[in-house]
């Protein structure tokens, strides 16, 4: 079920010493967690993110509040007057952590159209995986993303560059370097015959599929490569077309898919 | 008022005042010769023009209120807040549409919230603010609508607000879109405005004109009031 009262986690784990401010919005989100058990809405203190900010935001947070009583003192303060303090119980996950809990047996069981012949390559970016101990698999080498897609029957291409940088936030202002960091990557995943690339991150996603005009205007060798959600895989892979919304996918990733008799 | 002859100390822009416990901010300082010309309006809690803040001696805490429903404290520092310096966004509600994005195009400073709760526990009309400017950054244009109804616009969010936020022109543009794309015309409106144009009422209103006000005031005071 959706959060209620969730509000944005402020998407970048502020690492200042003193900028405890931006620490607020997480820990709120977390409070609002126990408050869904308190309320009877669930019966466990977790919350599923499917954003790699979110669920770097929010777990650093909740080790943050747990283990450092001097910010935790000045967090209650300012939340003072409001109806409790965060209890420090909730549990952040992801939801390839929850998929993985299930079992990639029972993903499988689920497969109406196994994505075979589809080379993917999985990208984890930074916030998925770093830093050790706040990511959803070991920083070196992930398998988490790999199970999935192998479950969903898509062959697996494994790229050096999977947890290299996509330029983040530099994208805003320096969107040249940006796109040339992006760029690496795209071509790696393409010269190492991968069909499309898989990824969790909407900034990565916007640094690697929508920046791909700017790329293309900066190296006349490039030739653009589908991006997709994981989900989007995992509702193509069950039958589900539309809720995968790949019109929205930028480049469109549907010719290709049509071609690999994917898509009608 | 309490007990009589009770008075309390106050400081109207730094300077101090004894006047009677139990009245209002606004009426404390009409008491303390003030004649208020700004900063005052319904005294009613409705119009939102009496925005003032606040400290009690001894207290690290600046408060918010609405100074004509505001109980003087002692020791109480006031200053009025007649008007918010806000920068008023224009648009054409013709040209607008309600998308997701909407909130954030016109302000995106929306996009710096904190989520500290600082514009809820400022507003008089306790309103989740905060909520509902979270609702804004999402495009949940309902919820902004639910959460703002009983908005007055005094001003206070958008005093304290650390991250400049203006919430009350985001409820205000929420509620805008809603009445215009998503509720629609209303029926029943549109019925009675009719019925209005063709004089339904006008011998009702008419009769009513030439009642005394004792029996205006009686029929007042025993009128029906459906919720």
């Amino acid at each position: 079920m959706e959060l209620p009262r969730w509000n944005c986690c402020g998407t970048v784990h502020a690492l200042a010493k003193d900028d405890v401010m931006h620490h607020l919005a997480p820990v709120r989100v977390l409070l609002r967690v126990e408050e869904a058990v308190e309320a009877g809405l669930v019966d466990e203190p977790r919350v599923v993110t499917l954003c790699a900010m979110c669920y770097n935001t929010l777990k650093r947070a909740n080790h943050l509040y747990r283990n450092d009583s001097d910010k935790r003192r000045v967090i209650e303060s300012i939340m003072e007057k409001e109806n409790r303090p965060y209890g420090g119980k909730a549990e952040v996950i992801h939801l390839l952590e929850l998929l993985s809990e299930l079992g990639w047996g029972k993903i499988s069981e689920r497969v109406e159209r196994p994505l075979e012949e589809l080379r993917v390559a999985p990208y984890y970016g930074c916030l998925l995986l770093r830093p050790r101990g706040f990511g959803v698999d070991d920083p070196e080498e992930p398998r988490i993303m790999e199970n999935l897609l192998e479950a969903l029957g898509a062959e697996v291409v494994d790229i050096p560059f999977k947890s290299r940088c996509c330029g983040a936030y530099h994208t805003v202002f320096m969107k040249e370097e940006a796109a040339e960091l992006s760029y690496k990557i795209l071509r790696q995943a393409s010269e190492m015959g991968a069909d499309l690339i898989a990824l969790s991150c909407p900034l990565c996603m916007f640094n690697m599929a929508d920046r791909q005009g700017l790329i293309g205007r900066l190296f006349r060798d490039f030739k653009g490569i589908p991006v997709l959600y994981f989900t989007q895989l995992m509702a193509l892979a069950f039958g589900l077309e539309e809720e995968a919304h790949l019109e929205e996918n930028n480049p469109d990733p549907r010719p290709l898919l049509r071609e690999r008799g994917l898509w009608r | 008022m309490e007990k009589e002859g009770k008075m309390v100390t106050i400081y109207v822009m730094g300077k101090k005042h004894r006047v009677p416990a139990g009245l209002t901010i606004m009426k404390a300082m009409e008491y303390a010769g003030y004649q208020l010309r700004r900063g005052v309006g319904c005294r009613g809690g409705f119009c939102g023009a009496c925005a003032t803040l606040y400290r009690v001696k001894g207290s690290y805490k600046l408060q918010a209120a609405l100074a004509c429903q505001k109980v003087v404290e002692d020791g109480m520092y006031i200053v009025q807040i007649p008007f918010t310096p806000a920068e008023k966004k224009l648009y054409d509600i013709e040209k607008i549409r309600p998308t997701p994005n909407v909130f954030v195009e016109h302000f995106p400073e929306i996009t710096r919230c904190l989520s500290c709760n600082t514009c809820t526990k400022a507003c008089p009309q306790d309103l989740m603010v905060m909520d509902y400017v979270q609702a804004a950054l999402r495009g949940d244009i309902e919820k902004v609508v639910e959460l703002s109804f009983d908005c007055i616009a005094c001003g206070l969010c958008a005093i304290r607000c650390p991250a400049e936020i203006v919430p009350y022109q985001v409820a205000q543009l929420a509620r805008r879109l809603y009445s215009k794309y998503i509720l629609g015309l209303s029926e029943e409106v549109e019925k009675r405005v009719a019925e209005v144009e063709e004089g339904k009422f006008d011998e009702e209103l008419e009769q009513l004109k030439r009642l005394p006000p004792e029996e205006l005031r009686k029929r007042y005071e025993s009128r029906e009031i459906r919720v």
